[in-house]
């Protein structure tokens, strides 16, 4: 009894110096504003599109990242060149409702939607929240710097035939397979 | 006008300083937590925070002062003006120094352990007309461990009492010249500081308001200024049980000569507030039954113990 009454009373006493002794240990705040924290090159962030190393857009408005998104934030509406190439008309991400998941970057087949580190989106206007298609692309190819869907795809398009593309094999005429 | 016990310049400065003192530890509590659980604390209103109390200040005067239309408009108006004023009063006794203090009473201990007594109305009243179940939960809670530990908070101070012979508070700081009481009344203080804790219902006996069980306890229907002046008085509450421990145990006024008395005082009390932060940011909250059964089952039989080994060596001394 008088062993656990020296016990408990002894705890205590160890707890109460072990936290005075904090007082000297280096603090774990970042004080953010003054003081950015690393971001991780992998973080998800702001929503971008890219572009290919040519300089088009790379996305091909497959609809893919708006049918993944589990909050319904993307909205986009297909559109086709002449020279046969699928772009999107519009292209609408709702950042109010958007929760950063990145299930729209591992959806997309062509690498264009990407998230970024950035992170300062806050906005007075609630409508200033929504991000068209002109505030989402960028001039560059985000993190994947060679590749350019149309180029492996086999995707007929103007200039390229069918079986034109990197490591494409050229059609099978199925006739000459008859006896 | 000159500085000494019962003129209005004392009066108005101990009044002054303590509830701006208890005003600037709700910035000095949070830094301290902060640094206690290797945070930074508010540090962002003036310098290093100290302007966080105005901000605090400001953000509760101008809050809604609401009173439910459940609730009993009377009781519920009046219990935090009571806590306020008992607190307040309490202080009317406390020697700050040879020559700051309100009155030089013969009954001071009894005085503080009465306005003590008294606040357990203010916490009672509080819950009960709030119409509220977690406000109800916490006044029981509150009358049930402040009636309790008034017990053995005044028993632990008789040992004391004794060994000044005087239950005014100028001779017991007087009568601890050749040594504080803290050495031969080692025991009595440490009871004291845990009955002084669950007293004024601060953590880890805070149990009348534990916000994770019942929301904020007899408080929890307050807004506004209401609120504010629970939660001020429970600051003030902070800086009495310090200065009560200065005063009894560790020789309040008396120091070396190279600093002025009070100086000492405001020192020495500082250093238990600080130790009750501490004790917020380390320890962690009892269950109610064991708090009780703790009081009753172990503090009060060693304080009883404390105060009969003190007559005894009293006794054969003489």
């Amino acid at each position: 009894m008088i062993r656990l009454i020296a016990d408990t009373l002894l705890s205590q006493v160890r707890t109460l110096w072990l936290v005075f002794l904090k007082l000297f240990k280096k603090k774990d705040t970042v004080e953010y504003p003054d003081q950015q924290p690393y971001m991780f090159p992998r973080w998800r962030g702001r929503i971008i599109l890219s572009r290919d190393p040519d300089g088009e857009e790379r996305c091909v408005a497959c609809n893919l990242c708006a049918v993944a998104c589990p909050v319904d934030c993307i909205a986009l509406q297909k559109g086709e060149m002449e020279d046969g190439r699928w772009y999107p008309e519009f292209f609408r991400i709702n950042f109010s409702r958007c929760i950063m998941c990145g299930f729209c970057e591992e959806a997309c087949p062509t690498n264009a939607i990407q998230l970024t580190p950035d992170f300062e989106m806050a906005e007075y206007i609630r409508q200033d929240m929504v991000w068209e298609k002109e505030d989402l692309l960028i001039n560059g190819t985000g993190k994947y710097h060679d590749y350019n869907f149309y180029r492996v795809a086999g995707k007929q398009i103007e200039g390229k035939d069918k079986g034109e593309a990197l490591n494409e094999a050229p059609p099978v005429d199925v006739r000459s397979l008859l006896p | 006008m000159t500085l000494e016990i019962g003129s209005f310049l004392s009066i108005g400065l101990i009044l002054g300083v303590v509830i701006v003192t208890a005003a600037l530890l709700i910035t000095v509590e949070r830094r301290l937590l902060g640094f206690w659980q290797e945070r930074l604390g508010p540090n962002r209103v003036g310098w290093f925070g100290s302007l966080q109390v105005v901000a605090d200040m400001i953000k509760i005067f101008t809050k809604e002062d609401w009173i439910p239309p459940f609730a009993d408009k009377f009781s519920f108006v009046i219990a935090p003006g009571i806590i306020m004023t008992v607190i307040l009063l309490s202080f009317a006794v406390i020697p700050f120094a040879p020559n700051i203090g309100v009155i030089d009473s013969n009954i001071g201990v009894l005085f503080v352990l009465a306005m003590a007594s008294l606040g357990a109305y203010s916490v009672m009243l509080g819950g009960l007309s709030s119409d509220n179940k977690y406000a109800l939960l916490g006044s029981l809670r509150a009358a049930a461990q402040m009636v309790s530990y008034e017990v053995f908070m005044g028993i632990s101070l008789l040992g004391v009492v004794a060994l000044a012979g005087s239950f005014n508070m100028r001779e017991i700081v007087e009568s601890q010249v050749d040594g504080w009481y803290i050495i031969p009344q080692f025991v009595g203080f440490v009871i004291f500081l845990i009955a002084g804790v669950a007293e004024s219902h601060r953590l880890p006996f805070d149990i009348p308001e534990a916000e994770q069980e019942i929301c904020a306890g007899y408080h929890t229907e307050y807004s506004g200024m209401k609120f504010g002046m629970f939660f001020v008085a429970e600051y003030i509450g902070l800086v009495l049980i310090s200065s009560l421990i200065t005063v009894l145990f560790f020789g309040g006024w008396l120091g070396p000569a190279l600093l002025p008395p009070i100086l000492w005082f405001a020192i020495k009390a500082f250093a238990f507030i600080a130790f009750f932060i501490l004790m917020r940011a380390a320890v962690p909250r009892p269950r109610y039954d064991q708090l009780m059964s703790y009081g009753w089952l172990f503090l009060l039989p060693l304080s009883l113990v404390n105060l009969l080994v003190t007559g005894v060596i009293i006794l054969s001394m003489q």
